[in-house]
Parts: C-alpha cells; sequence; structure tokens
C-alpha cells in the first residue's frame, strides 16, 4: 500500500443554475491572455449538448483517454508510445479551433471613429486568430440552455448512446447544467501522452501541471485527455491546463471557480488513495465496474492502518486529519452519492458530480402528486429510466443501478427533511429504504444544504517545510512567463521567448489574501508586523505599514503606521494624505468610513 | 596551394558557424527556455499540415541519414565492408532521391499552407522567414547536386567522398583541407557555404526543437510525479526568490 493524497472536488448539479460564473472568473484569473482566448479552464456545458470542444466525449473520433489492448492491458486509446512518437510531426487527432470555436473581439474603436454618416456605426466583430472580419457563429457555450432542441442535442455523443425512443421523451423532459475542470486524474492520459513529460503529477496533492519550461508544444497531451481539458496556447506554443488554481490551494484557499460559485454547489477536500493499486483498477475489463473499482482505490482516513501508512509515506499528521473531515470523502464513501464522470475512460477522475434531481421532483409535481413524498419519488425515479440512463452515461459507463440509488438517497433525504421542517416527527422508515440511518441523513442534509465554507472547503494548507519547493514548482511550471497573465508582448523567437521571470504568482500573496478574508476587521489591526501588500489591499482603512513612520511616532512610543481603527482626532497633526474611502469621514459623512 | 580567401571560407568560416551552433544553443536553452518549442501551428489548420509536416519530416530524417553515411563515414570504410562504388552510388542516390523528393514536396507545401493561411502567416516572426529561407536555399542546392551531379552528370564526374567529405570530417579532426573544397563544383561549394549559415541561424530559429526528440518518452513510466524531493537535488532554487528581509535601517527605525 503506497498511500497517497489527492485534491479533490465534487459538485452538487442539483443546485448549478448555469449562471457561468465559475468560467468568468476563472478566465480572469488565468486566461485572460492572447493565445488563450478559447481557453476555458472552466466551462459549464448545458446537457444534452456537443460539449466544448464540440463532441469531445465521442472518443471513437477523438481517441483520448485510455483502452484496454487485446492482452487486456492499459493502453493509451490514441496508441501505444511507438504509434504516438511516430505520429508526432502531425497530430491524427487533434481537434482544431474550429472544432472549439474561433475567438473573436469588436472593433470598439469604429464606434468613435468612424465619420459623419447616415447609419450608427458598429462594432463588427474581428477574429482573435487573423484579425479579418468575421461571422460569429458558434463559441464555447453557443447551445447554452438549449439543451433539448433537435439539431444540437442529437449530436450529443451521450445521447447517442441512449436509444432513439428514449431520445425523444428524454428531450421533452429537462436539462441540466454540467461544469467542466480538468479532472486532476489518477491515472492521468495526458500526462502519459506527453512525449516530453512535461505533464506531471504533484507527488503532495495530486493536482497535474504542466511545465512550461519543458512543454516543446508536441500537442499529444490534447489527443490523450478524453475531457479536453489540456489546451493549446497557440501563441506560445505551449500546452496550458487547469492548475486547480494551485497557489490558493497551497495557502489553504478554495479554487476561484468554488469560491465564487454562486450556487455553493462545489466542494473541496482530500482524499487518500492507494497509488499501487490504481493501475489495477483502471484495467477493470468490466466498464461498469469502473466507478466501483475507482471507489476501491481510496482509502478509509480513519483506519488505523492506513494512517500508520500514510505516516511512514510522509504525508503530515494534519493531512490525515484533514482527509478525515474531507467532504469529497463522506460524499463518495458514506453517503455514496458523487459519482465521476465517464468512468470509462479509465483516467480515475478526481472531480466527482452529484447527479441532478430536481428535474425528477418537477416530473412528479406536474402530474399533480406530491412531488417530495418519498414512495411517489422512488416511483417516478424508477419509472423516470430516461434521464437516468443519460446519467449512467455520463457517470456510471452506462450502469443504471449506482445512479438509480443516488438519486433514491436525494429524494429520500427531501422527503424525510420535509417531515422534519413541518415540525413532525422524522420518518425513520425512508432512511432506512435507502439504506441510511437517521442521523448520517441529517448530516448528509446539512453538508449538501447548509454547509459553510469551512465545511465545504476542509483545505490543509502546504507545509512550511513544503513552501519553498511548492513554490518552486510554481516559478517552474504555470503560466510566470513573459507574456503569462498580466504581461504582454512578445520576445525574439515569437510569443513569450525570451528571459523574464517575474513572479506574478508570489505565494505570500496568497497567505496574505487569505489572512485577509478570514480576519474580523478590515485591515489585520492583530499584528503590529504586518506588511503592506497593496495588490490585497482593498482600498479600506489604512492598513499599518502603510506609511513610513514619522519623528514624533517613534518619539512617543507608537507603533509604525496608523491604524483605520485609530481615530482621526488622536493622531496628532494630519500631514499625511489618506487614501480616499480611508478612517476619515469624507464629504459625504459616513458613507465612505469602513463598514 | 590554398590562397587566404579559401582558408576564409573554407577554415574560418565553417569554425564561426560551428562555434555560433554550439554556443548559441547554450545561451539559447539558458536565456530561453520556454520559447523552446516547435511552435505548431497545427490549431489553426491541419488539412494541409496532416500531409505535408509527415513529409518534410519523415523526408528530412532520411536526408539527415544520408548526410550521416556520405560524410561522416570515409570511403575506405565502404569499402572495407565489401560495398563497391556502384552499390553505393546506387543506394545513394535512389535512396536519397526519394528522400529528397518528399523533403522539396513537403516543404513547398508546408511553405505555401504558411503564407496562404491567414492564421498561419501571421504567427510566422520574421526569423521563421529568415530561416525558411535559408532552408529552402540549401534543400534546394542539395536537390540540385543530386539531380545534376549524380543523377543527368552535367559538368563531369564528382565524387563527393573524396572532396566534401574529407573536407568536412577534417574540421572536426583538425586536419584541415580547404583546398578539397575550393577544387568541388560550385553546387557544392553552395550547397556547404548555405549550411554552415543555416548552423550559424540554427539556434536562433525554431529549429532548435530538433535537439527535443522526445526518445526518452519510449523509456519513461507512463505517468511523472514530481515533488520537492526530486526538483530539490535537481535544480538549484532560482534566485529572487528568497523571503526579502526589512532592511535594517527600516527595523531600526521602528
Amino acid at each position: 500500500m503506497k498511500v497517497m493524497a489527492q485534491m479533490a472536488m465534487v459538485m452538487n448539479l442539483d443546485k448549478c443554475i448555469g449562471c457561468h460564473t465559475c468560467s468568468v472568473t476563472c478566465k480572469q484569473a488565468w486566461t485572460n491572455r492572447t493565445g488563450t482566448e478559447y481557453v476555458w479552464f472552466n466551462n459549464v456545458e448545458t446537457r444534452p449538448g456537443r460539449g466544448y470542444p464540440r463532441t469531445y466525449e465521442d472518443q471513437e473520433t477523438w481517441e483520448g483517454g485510455w483502452t484496454l489492448n487485446k492482452r487486456g492491458r492499459l493502453q493509451l486509446k490514441a496508441g501505444g508510445r511507438l504509434k504516438n512518437l511516430f505520429t508526432i510531426f502531425s497530430s491524427p487527432k487533434m481537434p482544431s479551433i474550429d472544432d472549439y470555436y474561433e475567438p473573436w473581439t469588436y472593433d470598439y474603436e469604429n464606434l468613435t471613429n468612424a465619420p459623419l454618416q447616415e447609419h450608427t456605426p458598429v462594432a463588427r466583430p474581428k477574429s482573435l486568430i487573423s484579425g479579418k472580419d468575421m461571422n460569429v457563429s458558434w463559441s464555447a457555450n453557443w447551445d447554452d440552455d438549449l439543451g433539448g432542441s433537435a439539431d444540437l442535442a442529437t449530436a450529443d455523443p451521450v445521447l447517442a448512446k441512449v436509444s432513439e425512443q428514449v431520445k425523444l421523451e428524454f428531450e421533452q423532459t429537462f436539462m441540466f447544467y454540467l461544469p467542466r475542470i480538468c479532472e486532476h486524474c489518477l491515472n492521468p492520459s495526458c500526462a502519459a501522452s506527453c512525449p516530453s513529460g512535461a505533464i506531471y503529477k504533484r507527488e503532495e496533492d495530486g493536482i497535474v501541471l504542466v511545465d512550461q519550461d519543458q512543454c516543446r508544444g508536441w500537442r499529444k497531451c490534447i489527443t490523450g485527455c478524453p475531457y479536453k481539458k489540456v489546451y493549446f496556447n497557440h501563441r506560445t506554443g505551449k500546452a496550458e491546463k487547469c492548475t486547480f488554481c494551485f497557489p490558493r490551494i497551497e495557502v489553504g484557499l478554495p479554487t476561484v471557480c468554488s469560491e465564487t460559485c454562486v450556487g455553493r454547489l462545489r466542494y473541496i477536500g482530500l482524499v487518500l488513495y492507494d497509488a499501487d493499486r490504481v493501475l489495477e483498477a483502471a484495467s477493470e475489463p468490466d466498464e461498469t465496474k469502473l466507478l466501483a473499482a475507482q471507489r476501491s482505490v481510496l482509502l478509509d482516513p480513519h483506519d488505523p492502518e492506513v494512517q500508520r501508512a500514510a505516516e511512514r509515506e510522509g504525508i503530515p499528521r494534519d493531512w490525515v486529519e484533514a482527509a478525515q473531515r474531507s467532504p469529497i470523502w463522506r460524499l463518495i464513501h458514506d453517503y455514496e452519492v458523487a459519482l465521476p464522470l465517464h468512468p470509462e475512460y479509465r483516467t480515475m477522475p478526481m472531480v466527482w458530480y452529484i447527479p441532478p434531481l430536481s428535474p425528477v421532483v418537477d416530473v412528479v409535481t406536474e402530474t399533480g402528486e406530491d412531488g417530495e413524498d418519498a414512495g411517489n419519488l422512488f416511483a417516478a425515479i424508477d419509472r423516470l429510466r430516461i434521464p437516468v440512463e443519460y446519467l449512467a452515461e455520463l457517470f456510471t459507463a452506462g450502469d443504471v443501478a449506482p445512479v438509480t440509488a443516488v438519486l433514491q438517497r436525494l429524494a429520500a433525504m427531501r422527503s424525510y427533511m420535509r417531515d422534519l421542517n413541518m415540525g413532525r416527527e422524522g420518518d425513520a422508515s425512508i432512511p432506512a429504504a435507502v439504506g441510511m440511518d437517521e442521523q448520517s441523513m441529517y448530516e448528509m442534509y446539512r453538508l449538501l444544504a447548509l454547509a459553510k465554507y469551512d465545511e465545504r472547503y476542509v483545505i490543509p494548507s502546504a507545509h512550511a517545510e513544503q513552501a519553498h519547493s511548492l513554490e518552486e514548482l510554481a516559478t517552474e511550471c504555470s503560466l510566470d512567463y513573459e507574456g503569462g497573465p498580466g504581461m504582454g508582448g512578445s520576445g525574439p523567437f515569437g510569443e513569450g521567448s525570451g528571459p523574464g521571470f517575474s513572479d506574478p504568482i508570489a505565494v505570500e500573496n496568497f497567505h496574505m489574501l487569505q489572512a485577509r478574508q478570514t480576519a474580523d476587521t478590515v485591515a489585520d489591526p492583530a499584528t503590529r508586523k504586518a506588511r503592506v501588500n497593496l495588490l490585497n489591499w482593498d482600498g479600506k482603512g489604512a492598513p499599518p505599514g502603510l506609511f513610513p513612520p514619522r519623528a514624533d511616532d517613534e518619539a512617543d512610543g507608537t507603533a509604525a503606521g496608523v491604524g483605520a481603527e485609530v481615530p482621526a482626532s488622536a493622531a496628532p497633526a494630519e500631514v499625511q494624505p489618506r487614501p480616499a474611502g480611508g478612517s476619515d469621514a469624507g464629504p459625504a459623512g459616513d458613507g465612505t468610513a469602513p463598514r | 596551394m590554398t590562397s587566404t580567401a579559401d582558408t576564409i571560407l573554407w577554415v574560418v568560416i565553417p569554425y564561426v558557424c560551428l562555434a555560433f551552433f554550439v554556443l548559441g544553443h547554450v545561451w539559447r536553452y539558458r536565456y530561453d527556455k520556454f520559447g523552446w518549442t516547435t511552435r505548431s501551428s497545427q490549431l489553426y489548420e491541419s488539412r494541409l499540415l496532416r500531409w505535408a509536416s509527415p513529409m518534410f519530416h519523415f523526408g528530412i530524417l532520411a536526408v539527415f541519414l544520408g548526410h550521416v553515411m556520405g560524410l561522416g563515414i570515409p570511403k575506405e570504410w565502404t569499402e572495407a565492408v565489401g560495398m563497391t562504388e556502384e552499390i553505393y552510388h546506387f543506394l545513394a542516390v535512389s535512396i536519397g532521391a526519394v528522400a529528397g523528393v518528399c523533403t522539396v514536396v513537403g516543404m513547398v507545401l508546408l511553405i505555401y499552407r504558411r503564407r496562404t493561411v491567414g492564421p498561419v502567416f501571421s504567427a510566422t516572426t520574421p526569423m521563421d522567414k529568415v530561416m525558411y529561407l535559408v532552408l529552402a536555399i540549401v534543400i534546394f542546392l542539395g536537390m540540385w547536386n543530386t539531380i545534376a551531379g549524380s543523377i543527368l552528370n552535367l559538368g563531369g564526374h564528382y565524387d563527393y567522398r573524396e572532396g566534401v567529405s574529407v573536407w568536412f570530417r577534417g574540421i572536426f579532426r583538425f586536419d584541415l583541407h580547404p583546398e578539397l573544397m575550393a577544387e568541388a563544383p560550385f553546387g557544392f561549394q553552395a550547397h556547404g557555404m548555405s549550411a554552415m549559415l543555416l548552423f550559424a541561424l540554427w539556434p536562433f530559429t525554431r529549429l532548435v526543437h530538433v535537439f527535443s526528440v522526445p526518445l526518452g518518452y519510449l523509456v519513461r513510466p507512463y505517468v511523472v510525479y514530481r515533488s520537492k524531493s526530486s526538483r530539490l537535488g535537481a535544480r538549484a532554487p532560482r534566485a529572487g526568490w528568497e523571503r526579502v528581509e526589512r532592511t535594517r535601517e527600516t527595523s531600526s527605525r521602528r
């Protein structure tokens, strides 16, 4: 047994309203640069639909992920190592920009510069690839909310696996949203496809990253990833992918997509797994047993034997404790409601999903029955084989039973909690019908419905003794190059060449951000030694150290800087400028004072 | 006797170019690891690339092996293993012609694609254009030498294995024979000289990707793990990442 820790995520699809906030904030944080216009580390798809890039789930076409060869051994679907090398000059199964979309901007300048004319000037769309005028005809979420429409839905590779009869009924039934990030797989086929060995899995937390200095742009990872979550930066010629916001995770902050999720549907935590058993589990011959195999790789952090083994592997004690408190472990193992996306790709994905239940409730309610009655719901889930089959194609390689079991648990939770909320006695037979007891059902409800920030995100920060090396990883493998976030221009050998390792992701900044977000007060007055980081300064108050101490401060022994909490009258003759919104009441009175 | 001009052309310039080649790569690797890539344009266009790129690359690989054979291996060695002049000539010309045609056709298609496909053209740097020009000259001259010299026998017989090859090997053995190149037909001189120019340009172009042939992929484990321990020894921490302490002056003022 080789215990390793993995940072994992669960998304509760029942709560996703398809607002795309996660996509937008992720894009602002990571891919708001030339060359990555079409890159969405996080995207939200409407299902049924084609997905992004279009029909990426059709592995007969794109050949992503793993497959079993004739001898039953695990092999990349795109072919063995030799074939991979021989097709290096032109990757045969790589989506072209048309399969994503041609990114564009608008010629806004024309609005102000156009000469006087009869018609109102317009801002024409201009391609960001060729710079020419273009017709906008597709984008990352062009089919947003069009789940049921015949011309789009019929092109859904997942729907194609469900029979024709089923399809028509299903289209009338519902649609739902599927937010996707990189799966940070236990058995990543992108890393296995990379000829240069530039894609690696971090031993500490299992995050899969691309070493930008080592990537040579062979493009094999793009074929290798069945989720098509490795993108090609067409300006720098390097692969880029979701980083699980590792600089934030290292200091205990959730990813940007989770932090900004309006529906609070994302959970982040650790799971422990047995690295020695990954290959065996991924080689399971029966596709429908892959879910069970994947579950079996995860280790129980409460098991003393696992704890000892973790200690032997050098996993810090507080990480094991975090794994015990992990909402991910509870959702996957204790309540068994989280399912992996497309386990049949055999990559052991580590972003799990709770399948959506609400359509079932709505359908029952439409028939005039009580939509939240346990009996009705169970029957409905059973009858509504159609969406269950579709969900099964997504989450269990087509095996309906686990999906039904999850939906029944969620339905039971609704019925059971309704009684409690109505002030009635809880009906113990409802949890019992789905193999749970009353207490665990209530705890599951708390986790799914009420869980606060600290319960949804149980992220142990990286250890101080590791911090330096993790930072080192960060400086060498992420986006900290010329042309990276906030950079611009191009070097002598094309976009992003040349030196200039400015370091846009300093771990320190994220530490301060975390301290700031979790502090009760605005400006961190607790410590007099606080260093001022203007990057994270929110404009409220004047944090200590913002201004150099004055001579008379020193004389009477007050600490450096004038804190926001020091009343203005206490400070002698106010000579230093204060930022707007500081502690002084502005012209508008109290309106500008810190909250 | 060799004139000063010959010495400059066939001794000084080659050494300068090769020095550029070697030191340039060292410099580029240190200066620009991030820019060390194939700069693939497949995302923009793959219909032409699918045919042209493998054709060119496999062709040029064969051409390279042919040059190793022709320039690197002395004539005496092949004769010692019983390969007669005729057999060698036949093999060199037949295999060389096929490889050469693949290379030229592939290259023409690739340059056509680069020029006509808008996004690809706009992603082309000035250095790319210089490199394409020099590379095309080298390849066309090489092809011309094969066709005119070995197939059509224009301008009489010239055995490069007793001329150019000896000169080329001499460069690496410090056994200098500029006179051999001075006597060679113009086509070979031009081919050699343009190749030297290409070598000098090499480290400053996208051609550096040649040195990234990922042969290690065949033997390494599929999934790469990295952790602090394996990396600390592998690379020294980059300067500038140590936590900067407050200067003495500031702290004394507090």
